[in-house]
Parts: C-alpha cells; sequence; structure tokens
C-alpha cells in the first residue's frame, strides 16, 4: 500500500506535526515501507476472533473518593515553558 | 576486566571489605574513562550518587543495610528521577529535570541501590540499535563500529563495559532482550503487569514493562525483588502476593521441558547464532532439561500487529507533549496551532514522528476496523499460540536475535529491515508473558548471542532458576569486552 502525499499532509495535521514539502515525500517513501509490513494481516481470516486489547484480563480499580494528592503545582510548574501566577501560558486561543 | 556481580558488592559491602563511596567513585571514573568512547550514559549524577552513597555507608554502619543497601546502578533515562534530567533519548525532554521519581526508581532507592545516572536510549524507546537517540548512537563495547541493540542499549553497554553492575530497562518489544543478548549480558522482561508503569515514559502502554539488566540472572533475580510489586498509582499494575524471584535459582533442571518454536529457527536465523544457540541448549540438556519441538505459527504476524498497536498506542502516548506544560516549545509560532505543530515538529527525531503518523492514520475515521481491531485479533491468535505450546513444554527457548550486534548506521535509511531484527522478541509482549535473555556464547565475529527463554504468566522464577542453572555450568556471562 502506498500513501498519497495529500494523506501524509492529513495525518500530520491529526497528529499536530509540522511537515515541511521535503519531509512530507521522504516520510511518504517510508510510510509506505511500513505500511507494506502492515498489509501482511490483511491476509488472514479473523473472522469471530475477540480482539484482545490487553494482556491480562482487568478491571479497572475503583478507590473511595477522597483527596490523596497533595498540592505540588509550583513543582510541576518549575518546569513548564513559560507559567506565570500559577497559570500555563499560551498563545492567545479566543478573541 | 573481571565481572563485578552485584551480588559479590553486596556481599564486600556487608563485610565492611569496601565503601558505597568507594565502589561508586571506582565506577564513577571508570564511566569518566570509557563512555566517551560508548556513549551509554546521557547523564552522569556524580554529586547525587556520592551522597547517596555516603547515606548507604551511615547506614551500614549503623547496622541498618538491607540487600542491596549501597550497590550502585543506572536507570535507563525513560524512567523520572527527582532532580535529575529525565530525557528519554529525545530533543522534546532536553531541559525536563523530573519533579517525581517513577515507582520502579523510588522502589530501588528504599532498597539502598546507589544511582551513578541515567542511560542512553532509542528515542522514546522506539527502535532496536540506540541509533536514535537525539544524544548520540550508543556503541557496542565488544565492537565499537556495532549497535547495541535497543531501546535500553545504553544499560546493556553500561554493564558489559564495567561502568556499572546492573541497570533499568524497558521492554515493549524486545528492548530488555535483544541489547542484553547483543552485549553479552542478562536481562528479564517480567509479565505485563508485575512491575509498575508510574514514571516510566509511556511508549505503548498494553506492551510496556520495566526490567532489570545485570550480568547474570541472580543479579536480575535480586533487583526485580526490589522492582516488582503492586503500586496503585498504574492502573495495570497486578495485585498479587510479593515473590521472592530468587526462590528457584537453586532448583535443578531435572525433568524441565524445554518447547522450541520450529519457527525460531528457521531461514532468516544466522548459522553462527543457530550453532551457539544449539550449544546452549546441549549445555541444559547436560544438566536434566528435555527439549521438544513446538510451533508458534502465528509468529509471521506478530511484527504486523505490532506495528499497528504500539504507534497507536504511541500516537496516543505522545499527544501529551504539547509544549505546553513540559518540555520542548518552538521558538517562533502565530498562533496555538502552530506552536503544537512546530514543538513536535522540532522535539521529535524522524523515527518518533513516523510512528506517530502511523498510528494516527490507523487509528483516523475509516480505517480504525482495518487496522486496529484487526491486529488485537491477530493478538489474540498469537497469545493463544503460546498457550497452545505451552501445553507440551514449561518453558520455550530460542534465539533472541536472529545475528549477533550488526554495523551501526546499517539500518539507518530502511525501518522496516530494522523492525523485521525482533521477530523473535516481539510475540512475547504482545502475550504479556516473562522472558529473558541470557548469554550462550559468541558468533563467527566474536559478537555474543544471547538465548531466549520464555515462560508462561509469573513465570519469571523458573526462568531465572533455569538461566542461573545454564550460568553455573558455562562463563559465556563472565566473559567481558576487551576495552581496558
Amino acid at each position: 500500500m502506498s500513501l498519497s502525499l495529500e494523506e501524509v499532509g492529513r495525518i500530520a495535521r491529526l497528529a499536530r506535526i509540522e511537515l515541511t514539502p521535503q519531509d512530507a515525500e521522504a516520510t511518504q517513501a517510508k510510510l509506505s515501507g511500513i505500511f507494506g509490513l502492515i498489509e501482511q494481516m490483511q491476509a488472514v481470516d479473523t473472522t469471530g476472533i475477540a480482539p484482545m486489547s490487553h494482556p491480562q484480563d482487568l478491571v479497572q480499580r475503583l478507590r473511595t473518593d477522597e483527596v490523596t494528592e497533595t498540592n505540588q503545582r509550583e513543582a510541576f510548574q518549575a518546569v513548564a515553558p513559560e507559567a506565570e501566577r500559577g497559570l500555563y501560558l499560551v498563545p492567545k486561543v479566543i478573541e | 576486566m573481571t565481572v563485578q556481580t552485584l551480588k559479590s558488592l553486596a556481599d564486600a559491602l556487608a563485610q565492611k571489605k569496601v565503601s558505597s563511596r568507594e565502589l561508586a567513585s571506582q565506577y564513577l571514573d571508570r564511566i569518566k574513562a570509557i563512555n566517551p568512547a560508548i556513549n551509554a550514559f546521557i547523564t552522569v549524577d556524580r554529586d547525587g550518587a556520592l551522597a547517596a552513597a555516603d547515606l548507604a555507608d551511615k547506614a551500614i554502619a549503623a547496622g541498618n543495610a538491607a540487600a542491596l543497601t549501597g550497590v550502585p546502578i543506572a536507570h535507563k533515562d525513560i524512567f523520572c528521577t527527582e532532580g535529575v534530567l529525565t530525557t528519554c533519548g529525545s530533543k522534546m525532554l532536553s531541559n525536563f529535570v523530573s519533579p517525581y521519581d517513577a515507582h520502579v526508581v523510588s522502589q530501588l532507592k528504599v532498597a539502598g541501590t546507589v544511582s551513578l545516572g541515567k542511560t542512553n536510549l532509542d528515542e522514546f524507546a522506539m527502535g532496536s540499535t540506540s541509533e536514535s537517540s537525539f544524544y548520540g548512537a550508543v556503541k557496542n563495547p565488544w565492537k565499537l563500529d556495532r549497535v547495541p541493540g535497543g531501546s535500553s542499549g545504553g544499560s546493556a553497554a553500561a554493564v558489559a563495559a564495567g561502568m556499572v553492575p546492573a541497570a533499568t530497562g524497558t521492554d515493549t518489544g524486545g528492548s530488555i532482550r535483544q541489547p542484553a543478548g547483543l552485549c553479552g549480558i542478562t536481562g528479564i522482561k517480567p509479565t505485563y503487569g508485575v512491575v509498575s508503569r508510574y514514571g516510566m515514559i509511556a511508549y505503548a502502554s498494553s506492551l510496556d514493562q520495566g526490567g532489570p539488566m545485570a550480568h547474570t540472572a541472580e543479579d536480575c533475580a535480586l533487583l526485580l525483588n526490589h522492582m516488582a510489586g503492586f503500586d496503585a498509582r498504574d492502573s495495570t499494575s497486578l495485585e498479587r502476593p510479593v515473590e521472592d524471584y530468587t526462590a528457584d535459582l537453586n532448583k535443578p533442571l531435572q525433568g524441565l521441558r524445554i518447547g522450541l518454536p520450529k519457527e525460531y529457527f528457521g531461514d532468516g536465523l544466522a548459522e553462527d547464532v543457530r550453532t551457539a544457540i544449539e550449544g546452549a541448549l546441549a549445555e541444559l540438556r547436560k544438566l536434566g532439561a528435555t527439549t521438544v519441538e513446538v510451533s508458534l505459527p502465528n509468529t509471521h504476524l506478530a511484527i504486523p500487529a505490532y506495528y499497528v498497536i504500539a504507534p497507536a498506542e504511541a500516537s496516543s502516548n505522545l499527544s501529551r507533549f504539547d509544549g505546553v506544560r513540559y518540555g520542548h516549545r518552538a521558538a517562533q509560532y502565530k498562533d496555538l496551532a502552530e506552536m503544537y505543530s512546530k514543538s513536535r515538529a522540532e522535539g521529535f527525531g524522524g523515527e518518533v514522528k513516523r510512528r506517530i503518523l502511523v498510528g494516527a492514520y490507523v487509528l483516523s475515521h475509516g480505517y480504525y476496523d482495518a487496522y486496529y481491531i484487526k491486529a488485537q485479533q491477530l493478538r489474540c491468535l498469537i497469545a493463544q499460540d503460546f498457550q497452545q505450546a505451552l501445553q507440551s513444554c514449561d518453558i520455550i527457548a530460542g534465539p533472541v536475535a536472529p545475528t549477533a550486534a550488526w554495523g551501526l548506521g546499517q539500518m539507518a535509511d530502511d525501518p522496516v529491515q530494522m523492525y523485521l531484527a525482533d521477530i523473535y522478541t516481539i510475540a512475547v509482549n504482545l502475550a504479556g508473558l516473562p522472558a529473558l535473555s541470557t548469554p550462550a556464547g559468541f558468533s563467527n565475529e566474536g559478537l555474543p548471542v544471547g538465548l531466549q527463554l520464555i515462560g508462561n504468566y509469573f513465570g519469571e522464577a523458573r526462568l531465572l532458576g533455569a538461566a542461573h542453572q545454564l550460568q553455573q555450568a558455562t562463563d559465556w556471562h563472565l566473559r567481558t569486552p576487551d576495552i581496558g
């Protein structure tokens, strides 16, 4: 299977990764190789086989609804690219 | 250089033949001398290590020592370490000083170990060669123009080169076992859910599992005793009684039935690797084990299924790197969307971007059933293969990789060729089973070959016991590369 350049551009937008036109062509070639490998799956009839999402048959644990975490805002925001007065700063979103 | 096991160092510390500070200093000096040629470490934490060693020495003097108090180790740079740079091999996290410890890191601190630093890896653990690190490729200590394997190649190379006696690793598709095999050390990937993933930077969450890497199976068992255990902070951590992974070390192999999957001994296997593996199997038979042929008929589907499931989970996990809360943020952007896309384009390397894009595609509208559900159905078949095979044997044995270590750069432009080299390791992760690699001799060029032992769920102690018995009868794990 080969992906078109348009498809490469579409998934790059979905993944929020900027691709230059040169990058897109190199990426297209390598992704097509990877999908060639993946396509081998389609030769197998899997009708009626339950999808296995996980190695262990687990149910999500529940805990009592009480505060367990302490406030570590300062420690966590110390590694942020831009934080001020306890807020993470990003470019203006709403005009 | 002679092999110093964690066990022998722990004994020397307990008998006060050496102090933890002396040990840490010796290893730090060796790292300083040898690491520039091998690039196994991204961060060496000399001050932190010496401070921890001093605390360990105080505990030993006060009679408060635990089993591993004062022994030096290193952590794969995928484990968050409080106050220490944690990069995951990526430019994206080149400025990330973690505000907290991973569960594995805090457990090993409580056990008294002294961390010397953080080892190099493929970026976000996505690779089989440790070449995709933003911090440069790791070299194999046995031949510096060869790859050490990956993604835990820094941990494997550091142990093999005597820069640290043991290190942590993680294994999503073979990333503990394959570098252990290619560098001539021992490494075990436990059953999925045995070791907490809390603070272990996520690649593919339904496959990722941490584990120890060391010279011997005994050292791996000692470390696993502290790394394993329930942790409520990991939603897939298993609530099980505490287990002693050293329990079966001295159990004789008499009567052990070893299954040899015919698919693991087919055309793709290099002749010198086959010869070495057969030599190791002959040793196991001398020790009383019997071998029987088994079949894992869906082996060829493991790589295609993995390259759907792992990228799908990665594309979701790595969406957290958006340049807002931590990590790299682009310098120039005109709005929020461009800040995301430029920060991610600049912060991620080529292989990581490719896997995110593959994941975004297979999860996108209209393709989910054809790829993701299909891959999960194949995963079910692959897991069933192992259960079928384990009806007629206790453990499964085979090679870890089809060849010994290959040349640096040899597969750099061909990701698919690199993916295919993981043919013997990936199915184990899809099934969630435990498996280890133990030294099994050498290739024609004198490069290490690893024997893989695969067990049923929670069979770690049995696997470590079989490897320990093999190591008592052979000296492959005691050989060292000629690097001074």
